[in-house]
């Protein structure tokens, strides 16, 4: 884990020098502190409660405004154990409980307190196959963080353990050293895995360990899904990603791209004419739901998936420099929308260059689905909310190019089925924001293309596959997860259930092996 | 999955011609799909092209597509063996062939490519085939020979004169609109336009017509929702649920705005990579 200094010192660079040794020094010396006291067996929750919540090193807001690099920059070797330091190591361990993968968290931060990374990150492992990713975009404070017992302490669920962080430390050492987990003997059956996803890349890497010969279809140019094409550069650096694909590549997982299933070749054809033995459909959401109010097909108007597919994907924030990708050259920008890709939205807009960005939310700010973290680093970098505010209608001129957005205003009224208080709009309070670029960030609705042509397979009536609790579709072989079960989720639940349905094939398989012999 | 250029032509100045192994989706398709196809997985745009025709045999797709941007000029500045780094399909939905009775079909410039392997698969329905194709002028005009092998009836006009009748091609489209029996079904295909005044002229006759967009898309699978257009006031996605529609719902005027979302841009870039080839010696 010799990598750790490199890394503390590439930190270095971005920040003063003598600001540098100052802090390097107390920090130093209150981590010899409190692990001279560990040792002597009288470190005490108070001492813990008492070190500081470690912030992590940013980009500056208004230098990041103008590139697409990462943000936050990731602890330093000393800040990652003096965070690490302040998990009292809860018998009970109610983090664990907000893990969906259920990853020892105790274990794997109290091994960063003691300085052995190597021991935090094979823990981490042990659950989740992709930590560098998930310690990124993980919503840890409503997860772990959640019940942490020191943010409950201090009645702040920001100053609780930094779990997510932590875990982002420790992956990050490992990005350059080869650690390709082993393969079992081949067993002579074989998987297919639909879409490139996180769930597709952890079925594909649990099955390939077992043994089976693992062909990944996706259906873009590029692998990495919704990591990809959707969470922007300066959240999650596609190099992670494409560290996590080399991997697979490396155990001998087959990629194919720019294969579309239901298109190029059906299930059953992989199933039937293939020779593929089992299936995991990790296709992703879908498509880009739209509001239905007038002017949503102006020139000028974006769902999310477009927008950020141009600028992450096909890079065209490079449009004339190499990229062949173009994209609205915006000045004023109304985003719609209050979740994670909402905040995406609204930050890519500022970094192609838009003068103003509003984000237009009907609920406030804590009805948000968005994470805290990039709400934050979304004002931050100026994005202007809206809040109890929703679009009416949008503007055009003769050419149909966006001119405005016509909003409402609302109130907030009694809960509904979601939990959350009921926007009611206010008669008569319309008002309007001169905008060139309206961003529509307000959910995907499932993609049709496997229902179109997977006669068998059973859908709700969102168009959501049906699965049992093991991921298991009504076609036999056929497993599934990530959103194209769940609707909306999280890059860890798609992964929670690319495992879930890699052990379930894995035993399938194995069954069939049997009887074939 | 080479996806290598078995061969190439052209077929006018700015029009071309290539058969591109690609033997699954030679396999797959039907007529009316279509491939998105990029060169360069790096940085490349991805456009859709319809599939002209294909051999399953062969494992080839037949692509033309009009040198109108970039990427559509880099495609015809590839040689024979090249390999295209992208082409992913067949998408869209397949044209519904049925034998409807009598049917027009109406291509104009590029709209005679994907127009003919859905000519010659309603003629094999057992449809009686009037054809009209037009072009601006005669060395646009293209596929006439094959048209001409599958049609029972074959109008050409060119827009100067130049070759057939002089005409518009909905000139002609009107006259066999007033002709009874009328036809049972139209199916236009070209510039927007185009299209936008044929489905005028059968919407007067009452004569369903089917057209084929060709909007501008980034995945072609519906996730972006980028190809959107606005169908009896609400919205489609010519991706999934066309290439296509019942022309006399689609909102023209809006889809060629559309159509020109990045026009600016996409003269840019043309421009830049003009010159870039004349430096590099592909203009003589």
């Amino acid at each position: 884990m010799c990598q750790g200094a490199t890394e503390t010192e590439d930190m270095g660079d971005n920040v003063t020098e003598e600001l540098v040794d100052v802090t390097d020094e107390a920090e130093r010396k209150l981590l010899e502190e409190l692990l001279a006291k560990q040792e002597q067996g009288n470190l005490k929750p108070k001492d813990r409660y008492e070190i500081p919540p470690q912030d992590i090193p940013e980009q500056d807001p208004v230098e990041r405004r103008g590139n697409v690099n990462e943000v936050a920059l990731g602890y330093t070797e000393l800040q990652a154990r003096l965070e690490a330091m302040r998990c009292l190591q809860c018998k009970t361990a109610p983090c664990v409980k907000g893990c969906p993968v259920r990853i020892r968290i105790r274990g794997f931060v109290a091994a960063i307190g003691g300085g052995d990374f190597r021991e935090a990150l094979h823990i981490i492992k042990e659950n989740s196959l992709l930590p560098a990713v998930c310690g990124r975009v993980c919503p840890q404070e409503v997860q772990c963080q959640l019940t942490c017992t020191v943010g409950l302490k201090f009645k702040d669920p920001t100053k609780a353990v930094s779990i997510g962080r932590l875990e982002r430390f420790v992956a990050d050492l490992d990005r350059d050293s080869e650690s390709v987990p082993d393969v079992a003997p081949p067993t002579g059956m074989k998987v297919a895995v639909i879409g490139s996803g996180p769930g597709g890349i952890v079925a594909a890497a649990d099955t390939r360990r077992a043994g089976h010969e693992v062909t990944i279809f996706e259906a873009f140019h590029k692998t990495g899904g919704v990591m990809v094409y959707g969470i922007p550069e300066f959240r999650l650096p596609k190099a992670i990603v494409q560290k996590e694909i080399d991997v697979l590549a490396e155990m001998g997982v087959k990629i194919v791209c720019n294969f579309v299933v239901g298109k190029t070749r059906t299930i059953e054809q992989l199933m039937t004419e293939d020779g593929f033995d089992a299936v995991y459909v990790g296709v992703g959401a879908g498509l880009p739901r739209f509001m239905g109010i007038e002017g949503e097909s102006l020139v000028g108007v974006y769902s999310a998936n477009e927008y950020l597919t141009r600028a992450n994907l096909m890079k065209a924030y490079d449009f004339g420099k190499g990229a062949d990708t173009p994209i609205a050259l915006s000045k004023r920008v109304a985003v719609v929308g209050g979740g994670n890709v909402a905040m995406d939205s609204a930050r890519t807009a500022v970094r192609l260059g838009a003068e103003k960005v509003y984000l237009i939310y009907r609920r406030t700010e804590k009805e948000m689905p968005a994470r805290v973290e990039e709400v934050h680093h979304a004002k931050q970098e100026g994005v202007e909310f809206h809040i109890l505010q929703s679009p009416k209608r949008i503007l055009g001129n003769e050419d149909c190019l966006v001119t405005g957005i016509e909003c409402l205003k609302y109130q907030l009224g009694e809960p509904d089925e979601s939990g959350r208080r009921r926007p009611i709009p206010i008669e008569g309070s319309e008002f309007r924001i001169e905008v060139d670029t309206v961003i529509i960030a307000i959910g995907n609705i499932a993609n049709p293309l496997i229902r179109q042509t997977t006669p068998g397979l059973d859908f709700n009536k969102w168009g959501n596959i049906i699965v049992d609790e093991k991921c298991k579709t009504s076609l036999e072989g056929v497993y599934a997860g990530g959103d194209i079960v769940l609707g909306a989720a999280t890059v860890i639940l798609a992964m929670g259930q690319g495992r879930i349905a890699a052990a379930a094939m894995n035993e399938y398989l194995a069954a069939k092996a049997t009887r074939r012999s | 999955m080479a996806n290598k250029i078995v061969s190439k032509a052209s077929l006018s100045d700015d029009v071309f011609i290539a058969e591109v192994e690609a033997p699954l989706i030679a396999r797959a398709r039907k007529p009316g799909q279509f491939v998105i196809i990029s060169k360069n997985n790096e940085y490349g745009e991805r456009i859709p092209l319809t599939i002209a025709d294909a051999d399953p045999q062969k494992g080839t797709i037949r692509l033309i597509w009009q040198r109108v941007g970039k990427t559509t000029a880099e495609l015809a500045d590839m040689h024979e063996g090249e390999e295209i780094a992208s082409v992913v399909g067949p998408l869209g939905r397949p044209t519904h062939i049925e034998n409807f009775g009598t049917v027009v079909c109406v291509g104009g410039g590029i709209g005679n490519a994907p127009l003919l392997p859905i000519a010659r698969a309603l003629k094999e329905a057992g449809n009686k085939i009037i054809t009209i194709i037009g072009a601006r002028t005669k060395a646009l005009l293209i596929l006439e020979d094959e048209f001409a092998r599958i049609s029972d009836e074959l109008i050409v006009t060119t827009d100067d004169g130049s070759y057939g009748r002089k005409a518009l091609v909905t000139e002609p489209l009107k006259e066999v609109c007033r002709r009874d029996p009328k036809p049972d079904q139209a199916f236009a295909i070209g510039p927007a336009i185009m299209m936008k005044f044929c489905c005028e002229v059968t919407r007067e006759f009452a004569v369903p017509t089917l057209v084929s967009l060709n909007t501008i898309m980034v995945d072609g699978t519906g996730m972006c929702g980028g190809c959107r257009i606005e169908f009896d006031g609400k919205p489609k996605f010519v991706c999934v649920d066309g290439p296509e529609f019942d022309g006399h719902k689609v909102n023209f005027d809006l889809m060629m705005k559309r159509l020109n979302a990045y026009k600016q841009q996409e003269q840019r870039a043309h421009e830049q990579y003009k010159k870039h080839r004349c430096k590099i010696g592909l203009d003589e």
